[in-house]
């Protein structure tokens, strides 16, 4: 394996309204903001992640290329998923170990149009789609499979939402209160913001990291794992796929100081830490997490810039950064990352 | 500049639909819902998986090719509750969704339930298929699941012509006239009201009819909380009122003084309607009322 780091991240200052900026628009400042971190200008790899449905337009992420320095051409790819996975695959074409650099960005604008029902596109289209199973839903389904006590969801809806309201990149959001449901058993509270963001990363490897950042966040394990699309066929209380991906990625091999966690709801936070083997002295999301901001596609990849922030700025020595994608945390990657 | 933000409306939709093939194991079920049958597929390790992927989600194997009918009822093993349906949704009023382990299966199948409100789903309980009226391979030719059927409700309804002779007539004819009419048995020496023509305890005719006063004393009451169409408001007092002279309680309401007040030994008095509107009903006597007299010792 080569050592991989991650370098530099970027995000943007994300809205819970649609701000008119067209997706390269939005992509531009924060690629432009890990070039001056880095000072490089030519990446040897570059991946984005996002999700057409979002905004409505096939492709649509190759005008967004555009945010890039396309010319002469680039090497270049892209993930239909948050811009997490991006990060996955530009770490396994770094291990191929012709190349050194790798850009790696996420973003999204669900502010364009319901992504309560446009999340629904991701089921399959013969037993869920035709449903019209929406996103609220599967996640309620999943929420009351674990049963948490109210008080501790709340608790972590109001935690969340203090921690946004201090970092200035995420939404800022008033005490939770109320308790009217959205589909029982969540409440109103307890869904994640709209949000537009984009985030961006730099990877680079052994010599050239050390070159390029004072305290470079190694990435000492990442995996991903999958289970059943289908709700019924899991146990959905848990979360098999992630307690695997965790256990693949070496997260109890030591302490872990900051776990950034791409808990959408606060049931998921719950499930995740008993996946992940979280201790109570691993602080949880001190960015605020998804409860707080949510830009879809990039509150991923916004978990892992968090995590490695916390090692850039030398407050951490061991964090863990987790991402998921798919119906009630289908899919989950996770990364170790070290001083 | 302008002043107003530039929004334009956009539509991503695939007209007419988009054309999947189902391939053999999902079109097999498919299929089976439209004869109205649910059916599983067993996997190599004998799990019957619902509803049928192509592949054991264990062991990634290929499923076997022997499908199993199962259900049609089931279990819900988790459900959610849906106040405000879209417009997307199955149902078109409040619901749940819920993870179903239908009978013989191993996994669970996920669909809606109606029910009235979210405390009728809690896990464990049993429910049943609503099949749609013509099924054409499609998951939503189950319009929903409903709880299973533990009661029923059946009207009962029958017409009857009465018609009043003897005694209750003569009694009734006396109530159109404003009096009470009672009879007396001389063995006995009982005073029975309403007017019957023979004694209760002992079969003697009786020949004395005898017009009693419409004050009596209320022996024993009732207060009632479920409305009845003859009671002033609810809740009404009916009481047994043992007529001024008479051996046998009458039962009849009690008006004009709240419920809580009303109490064994109270007297009272007949208010009747108007004589204008008086019928040979016993509708002429409205209620019993109190008269303000001192409460009287029951023996
Ligand atoms: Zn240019």
């Amino acid at each position: 394996m080569r050592d991989v780091a991650i370098v530099a991240f970027a995000q943007t200052r994300h809205t819970d309204h649609d701000t008119g900026l067209a997706e390269h628009e939005l992509i531009h400042p924060v690629i432009s903001e890990v070039k001056e971190l880095t000072g490089l200008k030519r990446f040897g790899f570059t991946c984005s992640g996002s999700c057409d449905y979002l905004a409505g337009a096939p492709f649509s992420f190759v005008s967004a290329l555009d945010a890039l320095a396309a010319w002469p051409p680039i090497s270049e790819s892209h993930v239909e998923m948050d811009g997490a996975w991006a990060l996955y695959e530009a770490w396994v074409r770094l291990q191929h170990g012709d190349i050194d650099s790798a850009l790696v960005y996420g973003f999204g604008k669900s502010s364009l149009g319901d992504l309560r029902t446009i999340m629904t596109l991701q089921l399959d289209p013969y037993y869920l789609a035709p449903l019209g199973l929406d996103q609220l839903s599967y996640a309620a389904l999943q929420a009351a499979a674990v049963g948490a006590d109210r008080q501790e969801l709340d608790e972590i809806v109001r935690r969340s939402r203090a921690d946004g309201r201090s970092n200035p990149y995420a939404l800022d959001l008033p005490e939770p209160d109320g308790d009217d449901f959205a589909v029982q058993p969540l409440r109103k509270t307890d869904v994640p913001p709209i949000t537009d963001g984009a985030a961006a990363i730099v990877l680079a490897t052994g010599d050239l990291a050390g070159r390029l950042h004072p305290n470079p966040a190694w990435i000492r394990g990442i995996a991903h794992r999958t289970e059943p699309h289908y709700l019924g066929l899991r146990e959905l209380a848990r979360s098999a796929s992630a307690a695997d991906a965790a256990r693949a990625a070496g997260v109890t091999k030591g302490p872990v100081e900051v776990a950034e966690l791409h808990a959408q709801f606060p049931h998921e936070e719950i499930i995740l830490r008993q996946a992940l083997e979280l201790g109570g002295d691993t602080v949880i999301n001190p960015s605020g997490g998804p409860l707080a901001a949510n830009p879809v596609m990039a509150a991923g990849l916004v978990r892992i810039g968090e995590a490695a922030r916390r090692i850039h700025d030398g407050t951490a020595s061991r964090t863990v950064a987790h991402a998921a994608s798919g119906p009630c945390l289908q899919q989950n990657l996770v990364t170790v990352l070290e001083a | 500049m302008p002043s107003d933000p530039l929004v334009a409306q956009h539509v991503l939709e695939f007209p007419g639909g988009y054309t999947r093939t189902t391939g053999p194991v999902i079109g097999r079920f498919l299929s089976e819902l439209r004869a109205r049958r649910i059916v599983g597929v067993r996997t190599a390790e004998g799990r019957v998986l619902v509803p049928p992927l192509e592949y054991d989600p264990a062991t990634g194997e290929p499923v076997t090719g022997e499908y199993v009918e199962v259900g049609p009822a089931g279990t819900i093993t988790t459900s959610a509750w849906v106040d405000e349906p879209l417009d997307s949704h199955p149902l078109d009023r409040p619901f749940a969704w819920a993870l179903i382990r239908l009978d013989g299966a191993d996994t669970d199948l996920l669909h809606a339930v109606e029910a009235d409100n979210p405390k009728a789903l809690a896990a464990g309980t049993r429910v049943w298929p609503v099949w749609r009226d013509r099924p054409t391979g499609h998951i939503t030719d189950i319009s929903c699941f409903a709880p299973e059927v533990t009661k029923i409700v059946s009207s009962v309804r029958a017409e009857y012509r009465l018609q009043v002779g003897g005694a209750l007539r003569v009694f009734l004819e006396g109530v159109e006239r404003g009096v009470l009419l009672g009879s007396r048995c001389e063995q006995c020496e009982k005073v029975y009201v309403p007017l019957r023509l023979a004694c209760p305890e002992c079969g003697n005719t009786l020949p004395d009819t005898l017009e009693l006063p419409d004050t009596g004393t209320i022996t024993t009451f009732a207060i009632n909380n479920l409305p009845d169409p003859r009671a002033p408001e609810v809740p009404f007092v009916s009481a047994y009122i043992l007529l001024d002279g008479a051996d046998i309680p009458m039962i009849a309401l009690i008006g004009d003084v709240p419920a809580h007040e009303v109490r064994q030994g109270m007297r009272v008095r007949a208010v009747w309607v108007p004589e204008s509107e008086r019928t040979a009903s016993m509708a002429n006597i409205r209620w019993f009322a109190p008269t303000g007299e001192p409460d009287v010792e029951l023996a």
